[in-house]
């Protein structure tokens, strides 16, 4: 009825001898994360900084020479231009222009201008212009969507287990975000409210799993009464190995295609969701679980002596 | 694992009504006709292409604006009660002055009664200072009412406005207090509709003065200098009107574009109701061979003389192209906005980029199901099967719903319905893993698949819950992308628990029921 294993059935792999490795490795990744949100910092989208980003198609191959200047003369402030996806294709992107909202727009106007003189048959397949206030309130809107998601969780999961488990998910939750933020500033893409959304993605993702290997727990805390916390979770890691790679795995390689095939933007997005995964999955072996078992040690289970006896084994649960 | 008649008949009915309402997505235009449903997905702007525009209604523009009026009608009544003021002013959201003689505040007040308005239901507030000043401040429900006011007529404006350039389902939204969405579906140039609606286009007449000061000298009193409109080719000149309006645009009930039967050039005719007929009758009756100034938005148009008395209709004219007679007409048959509008944010994406997402998009998750599909089957082998067809059945009710409820589909979108099989697939992965180890334990078929199915529950519904009461927090925080992101998890985390909680149990309830499997293990 069933195939091969992806995991030999009675795996047992003591994750907890690590905890201390993964803790460590993970604070270490975490930190220098933070530290490269700041230096060199992000590489912040037009949602979150204002300003306008054009992208233009032309007729023939973009003649950066002809470009600059012609853009240049409009005094609009720092530009960059970038070829995008095809020698054809130019990205234009203008700091945020000082003298309130409307002064984005006049500046489209200009750029608008400017191209349909000098290089006929332009179109502009992208307009954004973002004002102060817009980009000000995203910033904001966007943090708080992730403060909020994150205290959603650690109440519901507080509510249904016990609050060590809450605290733990929440807390490997705040190391999961900082990486992604930490991927963002490694590679430089462009960090917007698509990425918001990506990091909402990530943690919902990540919570999921972490919730199931919980669930495991808390089972097996009823079922052996007597196992030592720290093989009580050895084991439950254990049982759930197999389907926790099952679904990472499919996951991944759900989203795979689309990060191989797909244009700049949701390519962006499927890449950091593809490391995402890794960091959600690892995460919750290497980081929610040592977590419990220090806020759990004494508080969820006394301490055993060590080579406590197995109990319970064999009875019918629930 | 037993299902009755009628629980099978209604999980199938389920089923199949979301297949239904998935169809008119995936069948040919020829095809959709003969369907019982035809809502498709409605596609966001990122993918669909178009203008996304936010507006910022000025609502305190138009307050600075009432104030000055305010200010004039203190004047005025000031003067006719013979009260000595100084310092009249606009100071602080109040219109502000002192009364010379302390003795006559008492009188000042009472001369203000009738801009005060009713003592039930005051507009103003009066407020007496140091030194004899008294401040008029509007009163916070008429002003809160009043900026309510104004946003909800320029959303009216600005939805004719629109509809007179003929784009196809504009979508025009409040948002928060003072803000307007405009979502324009297949616009790629918004330049000339973000020019109408940037546009006040409060049209008034004045006199021009005969006066003629010195060069240099500021506006006599009761006059005031003004521009003219640039492209109508008196770039830089400037006029001296007369400040008093002589007619305001308000009364006009239509305005069209035509040519002048003289010289061919574009004007705007326009026709007057009868208050404006009258009005406006009296002031070119009384003042044949002036100079009349039409002014728009503080600038003046041009400034015909008045050869007769004109009554009911008249006619604009000022150098027009033929778009800028009919964007002039569009503009006062829509009537004037109440506020200024600025545009905070646009955003326009043109058609190829969004059919370019939707297509990546559509053979991403494509191979990714295939991948999803080939893994299952190999690793659960009949149970995958299953799963499978749980998979293409929630994908299906996913889009159904979506058609169903109108929601916007977005690029984030997108990536919601990958998650959606991401979670669908989970809980079939922690289904199948609790039954195999049920089945290991020792348990017979049925009861080994009995107790996996209750066992898994627990997880899935925690896994599950958890994540839809984040997105139900974030639709109601979110805007723009986090939400349409939201609605699409949300829908499909519900989907993904009924296929996987109900209809894959019914299959595999249906299978027991025929083959009597002795194992699951071999």
């Amino acid at each position: 009825m069933f195939g091969p294993r992806l995991v030999p059935d009675d795996t047992t792999i003591p994750f907890m001898n690590g905890r201390f490795a993964g803790l460590i490795v993970s604070a270490v990744l975490s930190i220098s994360s933070i530290i490269l949100a700041f230096y060199p910092g992000l590489n912040l989208g037009i949602d979150f900084r204002g300003g306008v980003a054009i992208q233009a198609h032309m007729k023939d191959p973009v003649d950066f020479t002809k470009l600059r200047p012609a853009l240049e003369a409009l005094h609009l402030g720092q530009m960059e231009l970038q070829e995008f996806g095809s020698p054809y294709d130019v990205e234009i992107r203008l700091e945020r222009q000082p003298g309130g909202d409307s002064a984005q727009q006049e500046a489209v106007t200009k750029v608008r201008a400017t191209l349909e003189r000098n290089f006929p048959d332009t179109t502009l397949p992208s307009v954004e212009a973002v004002g102060a206030t817009v980009s000000g309130e995203l910033f904001q809107n966007g943090l708080m969507a992730l403060g909020v998601a994150m205290l959603a969780m650690l109440g519901y999961i507080w509510f249904r287990f016990e609050w060590q488990f809450g605290v733990a998910a929440t807390a490997t939750l705040l190391l999961d975000v900082t990486k992604i933020v930490g991927v963002y500033g490694l590679t430089r893409f462009e960090f917007n409210v698509t990425s918001i959304v990506a990091i909402l993605t990530i943690m919902g993702y990540s919570i999921n799993d972490k919730v199931v290997v919980y669930d495991r727990v808390r089972e097996n805390l009823r079922l052996y009464r007597r196992m030592p916390l720290r093989e009580l979770i050895d084991r439950s890691i254990n049982e759930t190995l197999c389907r926790t790679i099952a679904t990472s795995g499919t996951v991944f390689l759900a989203i795979l295609p689309l990060a191989i095939m797909s244009a700049s933007t949701l390519r962006e997005f499927a890449i950091v969701l593809l490391v995402g995964i890794v960091i959600g999955t690892s995460s919750s072996i290497f980081i929610a679980a040592p977590i419990l078992l220090l806020l759990g040690e004494g508080r969820l289970r006394r301490p055993s002596p060590a080579g406590a006896a197995e109990q319970g084994a064999g009875g019918s649960a629930q | 694992m037993f299902y009755t008649r009628w629980q099978i008949i209604a999980i199938g009915l389920a089923c199949l009504v979301g297949v239904m309402l998935a169809l008119p997505n995936i069948v040919g235009q020829n095809v959709l006709r003969f369907l019982p449903f035809e809502r498709q997905i409605h596609l966001g702007l990122d993918l669909k292409g178009g203008s996304y525009l936010l507006l910022k209604v000025d609502t305190e523009a138009a307050e600075r604006e009432r104030l000055e009026n305010v200010l004039d009608g203190v004047r005025r009544v000031l003067r006719t009660a013979n009260i000595l003021y100084t310092d009249l002013r606009i100071e602080g959201g109040a219109v502000r002055f002192k009364v010379r003689d302390s003795s006559r505040i008492d009188d000042a007040r009472a001369a203000l009664q009738p801009i005060v308005g009713s003592a039930a239901a005051p507009e103003y507030q009066i407020t007496s200072g140091e030194g004899g000043e008294l401040a008029l401040t509007p009163t916070e429900v008429v002003a809160r009412e009043r900026a309510n006011d104004a946003v909800a007529r320029s959303i009216e404006i600005v939805r004719r406005r629109i509809d007179e350039t003929g784009v196809n389902e504009p979508e025009i939204a409040r948002q928060g207090t003072d803000r307007i969405v405009v979502q324009l579906p297949g616009v790629q140039d918004p330049d000339r509709l973000k020019r109408l609606l940037g546009t006040t286009a409060k049209l008034s007449f004045h006199l021009l003065s005969l006066e003629t000061p010195a060069p240099g000298a500021p506006a006599p009193p009761g006059t005031e200098y003004l521009p003219g409109t640039a492209d109508a080719g008196h770039g830089g000149g400037r006029y001296l009107v007369q400040r008093l309006v002589d007619v305001d645009g308000s009364h006009l009930t239509d305005a069209q574009a035509g040519t002048n039967s003289q010289n061919g050039e574009w004007v705007v005719n326009f026709t007057f109701d009868s208050v404006g007929a009258r009005e406006f009758g009296a002031v070119t009756t009384k003042n044949v061979g002036r100079s009349l100034a039409i002014v728009l938005d503080n600038r003046v148009i041009s400034a015909p003389v008045i050869r007769e008395p004109i009554f009911g209709r008249g006619q604009i004219s000022g150098r027009f192209t033929a778009a800028g007679a009919n964007d002039l007409a569009i503009l006062l048959r829509g009537g004037a906005l109440p506020a200024p509008l600025k545009i905070i944010e646009e955003r326009t994406v043109g058609p190829n980029l969004g059919a370019d997402a939707i297509r990546t998009g559509i053979y991403a998750c494509t191979i990714g199901g295939a991948f999803v599909v080939a893994f299952m089957i190999f690793f659960y082998r009949l149970f995958g099967v299953f799963a499978s067809l749980g998979l293409v059945i929630n994908l299906c009710m996913l889009m159904g719903l979506l058609s169903l409820l109108q929601a916007s589909l977005t690029l984030p979108g997108i990536v919601g319905i990958l998650l959606t099989v991401g979670m669908s697939v989970d809980a079939n992965v922690l289904i199948n893993e609790r039954i195999r180890e049920e089945a290991r334990k020792g348990r017979g078929p049925v009861s080994a698949i009995q107790t996996g199915f209750s066992k898994a529950m627990s997880t899935i519904i925690d896994a599950n819950l958890t994540t839809l009461l984040k997105m139900m927090i974030l639709f109601m925080l979110g805007s723009g992308p986090v939400k349409g992101f939201a609605v699409t998890i949300s829908l499909g985390i519900m989907t993904s628990m009924f296929t996987a909680i109900v209809v894959v149990r019914l299959f595999i309830a249906l299978w027991l029921r025929r083959a009597r499997p002795k194992a699951l293990l071999a």
